[in-house]
């Protein structure tokens, strides 16, 4: 009698999350992907089964293969640099420095501000001739560049921007796990006579290294989250230069009023989320430890 | 500890000092420049005239061409509607998780841990249809419902909550507590620096929530800051920098101020977060 009231009582208290979360995350999830093997129904036409229509077109629509690159580029230019970054502040604030406060501060207040004022900001940077690194840039004798107008040069610009958005935040992180290193492990080092280039990569960096792995894992998947600032810089142009599958997701779906296809596409990103789940799953589930 | 630095260690750290200086400038440049085109004319701007004359011509006109007072109101709203009920879905859920043995419970626990994956904006298309069925397009409160389950507040509180020993609640127990109050008197007190935590990580994801509100709102009654500021910023609104920047200040403003007050407790709430 006791065990089936904990089952009851149980359940009744996780019932409002479970319906919330049903409804919004796992019924969608199954509902696209649905979706995607049906045709759009309109007044004169009903939907009608067409099996992996929509995945062959997704094949051969040359734009889908170009965000899905995007994609690839844009998290190989900021992860390995926001991550380095952050592990530099990191070590920066974590040492009794002058003025540490201040430059906690200044590292982690882009953190803070939504993707789309950092875009506005941003936007100002880079645009020709009166923008400021049109300025800075020609003080050193080199010539206006439309920045966000080139197809070459419009993704690096996002990089460089996304970079300065994350890497504060990541460094909290790094602050999180510094501060559980012994600092016996310091002075053992010092009297050693080791260096400090020696003692952070023999003893710091493989520390962290489950901090790493945990932020490394956010920034993949905060790198197809992010779409913001494409509505304020780019729009995905030129050419859909800048243009990432998320907000190619929105376009399809708002703007072409496409469901069938962009559920397609939703699909494909859900696959790309469960690759970085698989992979903290086999990476981390030694460190992390859910009691 | 204080010994005295070997003469190279010193110019080691002295030039790590400018270093360190070096990038805060300019990480906070881009905000100070921001702040200052926002007070000054637009030509100024441009040409980077420092001690151009200060002016707020640029929020007056800010100010006349778009509601941002009511974009605040509603983002205030959105928030402070979002997350008590946040808290307390998740509560009820992460005490279930923390203290009951289930039917299914060990199952229930992963598919709520799918949820930090698979955020709510990722499901745009599916969600927004769901949103339309329940009539609940441009309102606050579907802003805010796909949200009040958070999967990663279920997990923060269960963490919490296991940590809290077993002696407490026989305590309360023989002190006469039910379920319901157990939770009240013993857990939830016990888990308030984990409530900070998420609260203030809560709040500022969701002030600066953009695509999902985007979608949702169509109207100047419900559209929060953000997304305000994203038509008001749009290039083909004709671009005047100043202005922009006037807008931009004002949207990100009640935000920042928070945090430069509370600076300590922001950081450590999203390091306690991570940690977990």
């Amino acid at each position: 009698m006791k065990l089936r009231s904990q089952h009851i009582q149980g359940w009744l208290l996780f019932a409002p999350a479970a319906i919330l979360l049903v409804a919004f995350t796992h019924y969608p999830t199954v509902a696209t992907f649905i979706k995607s093997l049906f045709t759009n129904s309109s007044i004169i036409r009903p939907s009608r089964f067409s099996g992996f229509e929509s995945y062959q077109n997704l094949a051969s629509d040359p734009v889908f293969w170009k965000v899905l690159v995007n994609n690839m580029w844009l998290a190989l230019g900021t992860i390995p640099t926001s991550i380095a970054l952050a592990i530099i502040m990191a070590l920066i604030v974590n040492k009794a420095i002058v003025g540490r406060g201040f430059l906690r501060m200044a590292y982690f207040t882009p953190t803070m501000l939504p993707m789309i004022a950092v875009a506005n900001i941003w936007l100002f940077f880079y645009a020709p001739e009166i923008g400021l690194l049109d300025k800075a840039l020609a003080i050193f004798g080199v010539e206006s560049h439309n920045w966000l107008g080139d197809t070459t040069t419009v993704l690096p610009a996002i990089i460089v921007m996304t970079i300065w958005k994350e890497a504060g935040f990541f460094m909290i992180f790094y602050l999180a796990g510094l501060q559980t290193i012994s600092p016996e492990l310091e002075e053992a080092a010092k009297l050693e006579g080791s260096s400090r280039w020696n003692y952070f990569w023999r003893i710091q960096f493989p520390l962290l290294l489950p901090t790493t792995l945990f932020v490394f894992i956010n920034a993949f998947l905060n790198s197809f989250k992010l779409v913001d600032h494409l509505f304020v810089l780019t729009k995905g142009g030129p050419d859909n230069a800048s243009n990432l599958i998320l907000y190619y997701i929105y376009e399809t779906a708002f703007s072409f009023l496409d469901v069938s296809y962009a559920s397609a596409l939703t699909v494909v990103l859900l696959i790309a989320l469960a690759i970085a789940a698989l992979g903290q799953f086999f990476f981390m589930d030694k460190r992390v430890h859910y009691r | 500890m204080s010994f005295k630095l070997p003469q190279k260690l010193r110019m080691g750290s002295s030039l790590e000092l400018v270093g360190a200086y070096l990038l805060a400038v300019f990480w906070i440049f881009p905000l100070l420049y921001a702040f200052w085109a926002a007070f000054h004319d637009t030509q100024y701007a441009i040409r980077f005239e420092l001690f151009a004359p200060l002016t707020l011509d640029n929020f007056r006109e800010v100010m006349s061409q778009a509601p941002f007072f009511r974009y605040g109101l509603n983002t205030f709203m959105v928030v402070s509607f979002l997350l008590p009920l946040q808290l307390v879905v998740s509560t009820l859920a992460a005490y279930a998780f923390a203290k009951y043995k289930f039917f299914g419970s060990n199952i229930a626990f992963v598919l709520v841990l799918v949820q930090l994956m698979i955020t709510p904006e990722i499901l745009i298309v599916q969600n927004y249809g769901t949103l339309a069925n329940l009539g609940m397009v441009d309102t606050i409160a579907g802003i805010g419902l796909p949200y009040i389950a958070s999967a990663f507040c279920i997990f923060l509180l269960r963490q919490t909550f296991k940590s809290i020993p077993k002696e407490l609640e026989d305590a309360a127990q023989l002190e006469g507590c039910g379920t319901l109050g157990l939770l009240w008197r013993v857990y939830v007190p016990l888990a308030m620096p984990t409530y900070l935590a998420f609260s203030l990580v809560s709040l500022s994801h969701h002030w600066n929530n953009f695509l999902w509100p985007l979608i949702v709102t169509n109207s100047v009654e419900t559209r929060p800051l953000t997304v305000g500021l994203g038509i008001f910023g749009a290039p083909e609104s004709g671009v005047d920098w100043s202005i922009i920047s006037a807008a931009t200040l004002l949207s990100v403003a009640p935000l920042l101020i928070a945090f430069l007050l509370f600076q300590k407790q922001f950081v450590q709430s999203f390091m306690q977060a991570g940690i977990k």
